[in-house]
């Protein structure tokens, strides 16, 4: 299961990647590999504001709909609109191509709320 | 987001979902052979008590189960099964189940799981009144009981399922060149090993295929001879995902999903396995009045009209922007790569070609009631 170091995580399987004034937020391979055969994503809308742990997208596999939260406070800029072709990017590419959406934060310190690799891998054990 | 776990406790049973993807393990059983462990199932015994067979009892087991069941078991040659309803007063349905003839007087009943416990003490309330009023009207089904013996043999069994379209050579690699498979809904013992198993020409998929039961000590042996056997057929184990989306494109119903206590066959569009010239059975006079005057609701097959995200058990039904029922089951089925279910309506609107749409997350999409069944296997 890949944890890349580089990036931040959330206990809800989201991974985050902090991109100056944003962050791209995707789910994690070990969240995709649980799921399987993603069928339809629900990507949220431009300008939508969000606070912490606000549900803001839903991935939905064969079996069940999943809820996405939002790791920060902050304003939806990005949304990966190759998703709603292509779902199955979220489980080949779950780093890459199959990020969800990106986020203007509020507040930089937010991000310290966040796990890093090594937290989430504990995690998920 | 929130994961599940991949296992699940189902009906007291701890029952895997998936073993490696949905859409795979549905594939397999489409294109190949896939395999499920069908354990968890109830087994009842209904037989005529020995003493009954010579003396007045002649197809008291029969009588019984014509009494408590809404097919038609006077149908039923030895060696074959049929489809059919256990109701309760009202109607409602508190489980289907397939019953097959296994000799002259004896029938065995395979329940579902979540049920086998009510079922068994629904059977047995009806049965255990018969010996304390011992009323001598032959017609009694009280009476009947008597002469007939009623035993839960749920724990002795093992069962799994094969189906797919490499069913028979999976078989014959099983069991032997030479045995032959039993026709569609027959039952046979076969057998394997130093034991016997009973095999029967059933499923729950629209493929070609066979349940086979088997002493629950074979389980593990008999799980692993077929996965071994069948691997040079492309076999996969399957989960309960798998075989929930397999049924559902063939519009197979799911008890407690679009079966219920409170809704009746006639309901549910499965008056076919209903014999209502049947002088009496538990249920029967409820369902002669709905029959009268006509459902209020019927279960419809539905296709979504637009790639969208997929229909979910409990999503409202509108037609118009006025709602007219509720999804039992859906998913997106991985045959046709589309959003389909079945759902609840007003009767009104319970017609092949009808345009309903389904509320996903506060926002409707359309879609169309369809002919049964949602998928069919194209032409080889």
């Amino acid at each position: 299961m890949t944890i890349p170091d580089d990036l931040l995580y959330t206990e809800s399987h989201e991974w985050i990647k902090h991109e100056g004034d944003n962050i791209r937020v995707g789910i994690t391979d070990h969240a995709q590999s649980e799921l399987t055969d993603v069928v339809y994503v629900e990507l949220p809308k431009l300008e939508r504001q969000v606070n912490v742990k606000e549900p803001i997208a839903v991935v939905e596999s064969v079996k069940a709909a999943s809820d996405i939260y939002a790791p920060v406070k902050g304003t939806v800029v990005e949304a990966n609109k190759a998703l709603e072709a292509d779902p199955g990017l979220i489980n080949r590419e779950p780093y890459a191509q199959g990020w969800i959406f990106v986020l203007k934060i509020e507040n930089p310190d937010d991000l310290k709320n966040l796990k890093d690799a090594s937290a989430y891998k504990k995690q998920i054990g | 987001m929130r994961l599940g776990a991949k296992m699940v406790p189902f009906a007291g049973w701890l029952m895997p979902v998936q073993y490696t993807s949905i859409v795979e393990e549905h594939q397999a059983v489409r294109n190949n052979v896939g395999v499920f462990d069908i354990s968890h199932m109830g087994q009842f015994v209904v037989a005529a008590t020995p003493t009954s067979q010579t003396v007045d009892g002649e197809g008291a087991a029969a009588t019984w189960l014509n009494s408590m069941l809404t097919n038609n078991v006077d149908k039923l040659d030895i060696g074959t099964g049929q489809y059919t309803f256990l109701l309760n007063d009202r109607g409602g349905i508190i489980d289907d189940l397939i019953v097959y003839r296994i000799d002259e007087q004896k029938y065995l009943l395979v329940v579902n799981a979540a049920r086998a416990d009510e079922d068994f003490a629904w059977l047995q309330d009806h049965f255990k009144g018969g010996h304390a009023s011992g009323l001598p009207d032959s017609r009694d089904r009280m009476r009947d009981a008597c002469a007939t013996m009623l035993i839960n043999r749920s724990a002795d069994f093992g069962a799994v399922a094969v189906q797919g379209p490499h069913t028979m050579a999976l078989f014959h690699a099983l069991f032997g060149k030479d045995i032959e498979l039993p026709a569609r809904n027959h039952i046979l013992d076969v057998p394997f090993n130093t034991t016997n198993v009973s095999v029967a020409r059933t499923g729950y998929t629209g493929e070609d295929g066979i349940e086979v039961f088997f002493p629950a000590n074979d389980a593990v042996k008999f799980w692993n001879a077929t996965l071994e056997r069948g691997k040079p057929l492309g076999i996969k184990p399957c989960g309960l995902g798998a075989r929930d989306t397999l049924r559902l494109e063939m519009c197979y119903p799911l008890n407690g999903s679009d079966l219920s206590p409170e809704r009746n066959p006639i309901e549910a569009g499965l008056g076919f396995f209903v014999d209502l010239a049947k002088a009496d059975f538990v249920g029967r006079d409820a369902l002669l009045k709905t029959k009268e005057v006509g459902p209020r609701e019927k279960l419809v097959p539905f296709r979504m009209k637009e790639k969208g995200p997929p229909p979910r058990p409990h999503y409202a039904v509108f037609r118009n922007g006025e709602r007219i029922g509720e999804v039992t089951s859906g998913t997106l089925s991985p045959s046709l790569n589309w959003g389909i279910g079945m759902a609840y309506v007003s009767s009104a609107h319970a017609k092949i070609g009808a345009e309903i749409d389904i509320e996903i997350r506060a926002q409707k999409f359309p879609a169309t009631v369809e002919k049964k069944p949602l998928y069919r296997k194209p032409a080889s």
